[in-house]
């Protein structure tokens, strides 16, 4: 689906984001401790973390919600400490909570919105019913929001941030909470604005979310950044891939691993874990290798490395971290 | 690259136009809130009544004398009392924004709002005119209540504008303090409790004796308590009474506690999102 890049906008020379040295304390707890963002415009940037690692914090420095300790950050251009107002003109944000009135309707909601960015009334109401039309709310625009569902709500939601035509687009965990089939319609969204050339950041503690959707994803743990690239060079960070053999007995492990040099094994559970280069070639040559010799394998699983692994190798927790070292 | 919505309408309009649309939009919806929940607004209003009842039904008969001891003699009490009542009024109201506001600084919207290129009071300011509107159509209700209990005013309509005009300064003193409120509770049970405050002083003031007729500290708090030179005031306006200096009193208490409870309203508000822990 998003095999193919969306097409970028003429590049302007400016990032959308640029952040250096970030820092952001809550009294003596470091949330943010000097990280550099870089986000080039019309890209889908992710920032990944485990929750509490200061994703939250991050988008509501950069979206003029929170002042910053130390460090300079540039958003669309102006200064977030001397040009707030330009910021805010620039972007829209979708925060983890709904921000949503749940006593109006949806589209007073949406018109509420038009109105606050200074849309002459009839501009406002056409720009209301296309988005409730895009959003597939038409039918519930003259529903109270309260009444409406999670998914409705966060479609509701991301419509009234894109009432104002924003530039950036920053989304705080937007699929948190929501059905898988409402997860992939907002994936969808997040795409067909990205091909606009809309910059989209957010934030999300699920791989595959950064996986599918990011141009490049920032790895946030303890307030650091401790990777940043596309997902190819993330999935990189880590020790490549391996194909798991269990044998039925312990003859046909023993065989197996002579056949197979490099491989480790596991005697009680009587598997040989082989390293694995992730080609449909080396694997057909091992298959082979053991086919030649009838060695007989009780069963086979391959693992590729993903997001997963490289997540919990860098975003280190003492349990998980001491797994790792073996 | 297209230019930000916002940034052609900075240059073009100022930014006190700017304010006072966005002031009325939220006025707007803070308009659509109420007549979504119009009992909101009547519960208000149902307490001045009740009072209204109690004293006028209950005591009515034994403060006339008080009244008269008092040296305010010959006056009906529904004529004495409704002027107190109306001051009522006004607190109760004012308690209910206090609610009103910290439930709404709750929800997710204002965080919208607070990363929006809009004039930041804005979101105060709608809440304080809808709420004096709320507090205008309960002065009404109350009044006519009262006219049908047998008050009767003597007041020339430009003294009803005037009594009008006092009664709004009031109710907009009383709204900006407990919208301050508001912001400043953490919960809207805490809202209530501190918005109490204006909602009891009035039972400590000439609203329903005259200061006159209480003793020692009562006395002297009753007579330099903010609400009295506004009872006295309209008083005086609706019923022929004696004003005197209290009506300069009465202005100069409303003005400053209205800019003061701007002031800290807006201060409040510009502190910011309570600092929560990252998610």
């Amino acid at each position: 689906m998003s095999e193919f890049p969306p097409p970028r906008p003429a590049v302007g020379g400016q990032p959308a984001v640029l952040a250096t040295g970030l820092r952001k304390s809550f009294g003596d707890h470091v949330v943010l401790d000097g990280i550099d963002l870089n986000v080039a415009e019309g890209t889908i940037y992710a920032l990944l973390g485990p929750n509490g690692c200061g994703k939250t914090t991050t988008v509501q420095i950069l979206s003029t919600l929170l002042p910053a300790d130390a460090g300079t950050v540039r958003v669309g251009g102006h200064d977030l400490g001397t040009e707030p107002d330009l910021v805010r003109a620039a972007i829209g944000v979708t925060g983890q909570f709904s921000a949503v009135d749940g006593l109006l309707t949806g589209q007073e909601n949406l018109i509420l919105m038009a109105d606050l960015n200074h849309l002459d009334r009839a501009e406002g109401r056409r720009r209301a019913a296309r988005l409730l039309e895009v959003f597939d709310l038409t039918e519930a625009a003259g529903k109270m929001a309260m009444t409406y569902s999670g998914g409705m709500r966060r479609r509701l939601d991301l419509a009234m941030t894109l009432a104002g035509d924003p530039r950036i687009i920053f989304l705080d965990e937007p699929t948190t909470g929501l059905d898988p089939r409402s997860r992939r319609t907002m994936w969808q969204i997040v795409r067909d604005l990205a091909a606009r050339g809309v910059t989209i950041f957010l934030t999300t503690q699920y791989l595959e979310e950064a996986d599918q959707l990011a141009d490049r994803i920032a790895v946030l743990d303890h307030g650091h950044l401790v990777a940043e690239g596309t997902a190819d060079e993330l999935k990189r960070l880590v020790p490549g891939g391996h194909i798991e053999l269990q044998f039925a007995d312990a003859d046909a492990m023993t065989r197996a691993a002579h056949l197979l040099g490099g491989a480790s094994r596991d005697e009680e559970a009587r598997t040989l874990e082989v390293p694995y280069d992730g080609s449909v070639r080396s694997l057909k040559a091992l298959l082979d290798r053991l086919g030649d010799q009838a060695v007989p394998v009780a069963g086979l699983s391959v693992h590729t490395p993903d997001l997963d692994a490289v997540f919990l190798a860098l975003t280190s927790h003492s349990p998980a971290e001491s797994e790792l070292a073996r | 690259m297209s230019t930000p919505a916002l940034a052609p309408a900075l240059a073009r309009r100022g930014p006190a136009a700017l304010a006072l649309r966005d002031s009325l939009t939220m006025l707007r919806r803070d308009v659509r809130h109420s007549l979504r929940f119009p009992m909101m607004t009547v519960s208000g209003m149902l307490v001045p009544i009740l009072l209204m009842l109690l004293f006028a039904g209950v005591f009515g008969h034994a403060l006339t004398s008080t009244l008269g001891a008092a040296g305010v003699p010959g006056v009906s009490y529904i004529d004495f009392l409704t002027p107190g009542i109306l001051v009522l009024t006004a607190g109760f109201a004012a308690e209910s924004t206090a609610v009103n506001v910290c439930t709404d600084m709750s929800e997710g919207i204002i965080m919208r709002f607070r990363t929006m290129a809009i004039s930041r009071v804005s979101v105060l300011t709608g809440q304080v005119a809808g709420s004096m509107i709320r507090t205008m159509i309960s002065a009404v209700a109350v009044v006519a209540v009262a006219v049908a209990l047998g008050f009767r005013s003597s007041a020339s309509p430009l003294e009803w504008i005037a009594a009008a005009g006092i009664f709004a300064l009031l109710s907009l003193a009383l709204t900006w303090l407990t919208v301050a409120f508001g912001l400043l509770a953490k919960t809207p049970a805490g809202a209530n409790s501190l918005a109490l405050l204006p909602a009891i002083l009035p039972f400590v003031s000439s609203a329903f004796i005259p200061a006159g007729a209480m003793s020692g500290g009562v006395r002297w708090f009753a007579t330099n308590e903010p609400f009295t030179p506004v009872i006295d005031t309209l008083r005086g306006l609706l019923t022929g009474a004696g004003i005197g200096d209290r009506a300069v009193l009465a202005v100069a208490w409303c003005a400053g506690m209205s800019l003061a409870g701007y002031l800290w309203a807006r201060a409040l508000y510009n502190r910011g999102p309570a600092a929560r822990p990252a998610g």
